[in-house]
């Protein structure tokens, strides 16, 4: 058993208007891999990340992500916590009112003391890091789909953080768009040494990108173990979605 | 269904040999037939049928009979009990949580200008003030002129025509002004502010702010409670004097009251009193509009569809509000 395990997650259980979304879920994300949480449409996976987000609280079970119990945190500790975290959402939750550059610099100017002129420098050279080093000025509206993914990466991980959270990140994306983030996401790993958890049932893009895997299906972990395990388990529905994903 | 009404065989055999064509609604109607006479005791089979009709009534039919439970009836106090109970707990606890994190931050973040993004305020203050310069300008003069030319024919019978000047002054200065402005500013800036803020919310800006260590409240409702406090008294003092060139423009052709006896009449009737209640009163209504906006803004649950519902509500309430509070304030200061 590995111990160098950054997220556990402990007999997590949710529920919204009655209905149960996450029922008994436990699992351990593990430092520099990046685990995908994956499972069909409507499994609980975006809940799931929520919680681990401290934006949902759980009705039981725990969470603890870099030794800290996400429920019980103050509101200066959780604060100190997000600064460790990247979130990269979805539709990537980038402000509208600001261009991609004041976007990726926001975090550094509300809490950091860098001037103006660094925050500047270290802006560009996430961009840079991303492949996007021309959309500085422009508007999330002025971007591709793609692109919009890259600029949502970059303020991501403005702040260094060790631990990047990826919300369905091929979402939306052409199979070449969706290589090209996936390639991305490896480098960050290698160049920066983070721990990725990635939320996706994109099948292609878990074979390119994952160390380990957990499988969801309606709101309980029905497979955990490393991507090689997953591909040959028995659980029939890990085995149908990689076999159907294939196709 | 009718006919088998009088049925009083104990079995019942459909014959399906004749059947040439079956969908779904008729694999759902011989279903309900069978189902209702199960419940009465007969018992009933399918016989015969092509291929192709067995299969289909195989694929529609339904595993398990719908079983359709009756809403409990709920009495007309617990109605009340139910409403009351839910406006306690999801409007008026969550909009004084709000109200008091506002009203916290607009306070604090005076002073703590770095913390402040850099040229939002003088954005808000554009957006929500500047912009609606024309249009507050343009309607507080239509309402000084429309309401001196009403009073003008009776105070003209009385032969007080002079104390048109005192019904334009203190009407505009004390009430139609601030309210007038409210009104323009809510339909305008609070629909504004409750969209922009229910779309973030719907497209993860919201969490994404909260996830970066970013209050979401001091980050987004904060800069519009700056802009909208700063702005709306500038606007309601722009509205006071539009609506008294109004009444005197009207005071001028339909009662011969030159604009000089107009202005001499209105430094004997108007007080400082007068305008600082209609600065009160448009500080107060700036409040409103701003926090009402961002409620419900960030209540928003559905997808686009509850972005136009919220931005809707919001806009009717804020100006219900704004009534209110200009009966309260007109009962507390005369």
């Amino acid at each position: 058993m590995r111990e160098n395990n950054i997220i556990q997650v402990r007999n997590l259980s949710a529920s919204f208007n009655g209905r149960d979304i996450l029922s008994d879920v436990s699992f351990d994300v593990f430092e520099k891999d990046i685990t995908v949480i994956l499972g069909g449409s409507g499994a609980g996976k975006s809940v799931l990340l929520k919680h681990m987000l401290g934006l949902y609280e759980p009705r039981e079970g725990s969470i603890h992500i870099l030794g800290h119990d996400m429920a019980g945190l103050e509101e200066k500790d959780q604060k100190q916590m997000y600064l460790r975290m990247g979130v990269f959402y979805q539709n990537g939750g980038l402000l509208n009112s600001l261009t991609v550059g004041e976007n990726i610099a926001l975090p550094l100017e509300q809490h950091t003391d860098l001037n103006d002129e660094l925050i500047s420098r270290i802006v560009w050279t996430k961009l840079q890091l991303v492949n996007l080093p021309n959309a500085y000025g422009l508007y999330p509206s002025q971007l591709s789909g793609g692109m919009l993914k890259r600029a949502a990466l970059a303020r991501a991980i403005v702040m260094d953080p060790p631990l990047l959270f990826c919300d369905e990140p091929g979402a939306g994306l052409d199979p070449i768009s969706l290589a090209s983030l996936d390639k991305l996401i490896l480098n960050l790993r290698a160049q920066m040494g983070i721990s990725v958890v990635i939320i996706t049932h994109e099948v292609s893009s878990i074979l390119r990108i994952a160390d380990r895997i957990v499988f969801i299906d309606e709101g309980k972990v029905i497979f955990e173990g490393t991507l090689n395990e997953g591909l040959e388990s028995n659980v029939e529905h890990v085995y149908q979605f990689f076999e159907k994903g294939k196709l | 269904m009718r006919l088998l009404e009088d049925f009083d065989q104990e079995r019942l055999e459909i014959n399906l040999d004749e059947l040439g064509l079956i969908d779904t609604g008729g694999v759902a109607a011989l279903d309900l037939l069978k189902e209702k006479m199960g419940n009465k005791g007969f018992e009933v089979d399918y016989t015969g049928g092509k291929e192709d009709i067995r299969r289909k009534m195989e694929i529609f039919s339904l595993d398990n009979p719908m079983v359709f439970e009756g809403s409990r009836k709920i009495s007309f106090f617990e109605k009340i009990g139910e409403g009351f109970e839910r406006i306690v707990r999801d409007y008026m606890s969550s909009f004084l949580v709000l109200t008091a994190n506002v009203v916290y931050w607009s306070i604090s973040d005076i002073f703590k200008s770095k913390r402040q993004r850099k040229g939002e305020f003088y954005n808000q203050a554009v957006l929500i003030g500047v912009n609606a310069i024309w249009i507050v300008a343009g309607l507080a003069f239509i309402i000084g002129l429309v309401m001196a030319l009403q009073s003008s024919a009776q105070l003209r019978n009385f032969g007080a025509n002079i104390y048109i000047v005192d019904l334009t002054v203190i009407a505009m200065m004390s009430e139609m002004g601030p309210l007038i402005t409210a009104i323009v500013v809510a339909g305008r800036s609070g629909s504004a502010i409750a969209a922009e803020i229910a779309t973030m919310k719907v497209t993860s800006e919201l969490d994404a702010l909260k996830t970066m260590a970013l209050q979401p409240v001091r980050f987004v409702v904060v800069p519009k409670m700056h802009g909208s406090v700063i702005t709306l008294p500038f606007l309601t003092i722009i509205a006071d004097i539009m609506g008294i060139l109004g009444g005197m423009f009207i005071a001028f052709v339909s009662l011969d009251i030159t604009p000089q006896v107009f202005v001499n009449r209105m430094a004997e009737t108007l007080y400082n009193r007068d305008i600082f209640i209609g600065i009160i009163k448009s500080l107060v209504f700036a409040v409103i509009i701003v926090l009402t906006g961002s409620f419900y803004g960030l209540r928003v649950k559905e997808g686009a569809e509850g972005v136009g519902k919220v931005t809707t509500t919001a806009v009717v309430v804020s100006i219900t509000l704004v009534m209110v509070a200009d009966s309260i304030m007109g009962l507390l200061f005369y």
